[in-house]
């Protein structure tokens, strides 16, 4: 059993390393990939960064640091967490139970921005398929994205559903193990439907008859973990989180880009440090 | 107040209802669900009128309001769908949506 989770290991995710692993409860980092760094060509407007590191370099930084002061990492893919008596962190390389966890992923570049998304939410287009798998029973439902994120809720659907695909959307498929699934790599131009999602359209015009299309593109970000857990969203979608970083669960936290606002070092920084001081604050008191 | 719809009280609960309602659609396996009724819970217990339809009892009623997320929650205005909001929705945001009835 752990007593903190980190997922991501950008700015956000190290600044609530650093505190935590000072006041003794030996935070893991679950994280895959670098996130928004990845792409800052030079950070030259963040304090004391006089060689003008890349975002990259930045990152790498931040993870030897971290690893210095003894802080675990384990690179793998969050794919969900459920809540039990504690959090079930559910990765690619199995589950991991832990008292709270702290979400700092940054926020997803990639969605699927085509006609008829939007209108067809809660008629046929779904981002969760624990809740809605049940509305698929013997039915067709298709899900959307490339990489074990969608695997993942494919799985969760299969055992309900009459036909279970998976789309990629002209991506390359990215799946850790072979997928039991047919898989479709054709882009995807629209979703047709009026009261209900109908098909799925291609690029190349033709039609994919579906009853149900769920959301699950790239990895799992912060934003898709919360909405599953039921943690509450502000209107532009980020999690909602107060000064302390908490979000509408007890023993959830996030911290960086994922809580809307400035997507800058700085700001990352700050709100990992304040959910650092918060969550050993929150174990101070459960040992009281 | 909450009361529990199943399609036997569906109309004299919702449909013949003189006061607005808030109807939650639910399950005991959606996380965001249980989010919601805590939320919906306070609200009840504050004066606002909320119906209970769980999906996996009720499914003839899911159905028939073509609903195939959870949560959803429908505002029922003189018998009819005034209001249809699809995922988890905050104590603020619904009491402002009700202001308006």
């Amino acid at each position: 059993m752990e007593n903190l989770v980190i997922v991501g290991s950008g700015p956000a995710g190290i600044s609530a390393s650093l505190y935590t692993v000072r006041s003794n409860l030996s935070p893991l980092i679950i994280a895959k990939g670098m996130g928004g760094l990845e792409k800052a060509e030079k950070i030259d407007n963040f304090y004391g960064n006089e060689e003008e590191l890349t975002g990259a370099q930045l990152h790498e930084k931040g993870i030897r640091q971290a690893k210095k002061l003894g802080v675990r990492f384990l690179e793998t893919e969050v794919l969900g967490i459920r809540e039990e008596e504690n959090f079930i962190v559910m990765t690619s390389a199995g589950e991991i139970e832990t008292k709270a966890v702290l979400l700092a992923t940054g926020i997803k570049r990639a969605t699927l921005n085509v006609p008829g998304r939007k209108e067809l939410e809660g008629r046929g287009v779904s981002y969760c398929a624990v809740c809605d798998a049940f509305f698929y029973r013997q039915k067709k439902a298709v899900v959307i994205g490339n990489g074990d994120f969608a695997l993942h809720e494919a799985r969760v659907l299969k055992p309900l559903a009459r036909e279970v695909l998976i789309l990629t959307d002209g991506k390359q498929p990215a799946f850790s193990e072979s997928p039991e699934f047919s898989v479709d790599t054709r882009k995807i131009a629209s979703f047709e439907g009026e009261e209900r999602l109908k098909a799925v359209v291609f690029e190349d015009g033709q039609k994919m008859e579906t009853d149900g299309a769920f959301l699950a593109i790239g990895t799992a970000g912060s934003g898709e973990i919360a909405r599953q857990m039921g943690a509450q969203l502000t209107e532009k979608g980020h999690i909602k989180v107060n000064e302390k970083m908490e979000t509408t669960i007890q023993g959830l936290y996030a911290a960086g880009d994922c809580t809307g606002g400035m997507l800058q070092v700085a700001k990352a920084v700050y709100e990992g440090a304040a959910a650092g001081i918060a969550i050993s604050a929150f174990f101070r008191k459960k040992q009281e | 107040m909450e009361v529990t719809i199943t399609k036997e009280n569906f109309k004299k609960e919702v449909l013949e209802a003189k006061e607005v309602i808030v109807i939650d659609f639910w399950a005991t396996w959606c996380m965001p669900c249980k989010r919601q009724g805590v939320i919906l819970e306070e609200m009840a217990a504050a004066g606002v009128n909320v119906g209970k339809i769980d999906v996996d009892e009720q499914p003839e009623l899911a159905a028939q309001f073509g609903v195939m997320s959870i949560p959803t929650l429908l505002i029922f205005k003189d018998g009819k769908e005034a209001e249809r909001f699809v995922g988890l929705r905050s104590r603020e945001e619904l009491e402002q949506v009700l202001s308006k009835y």
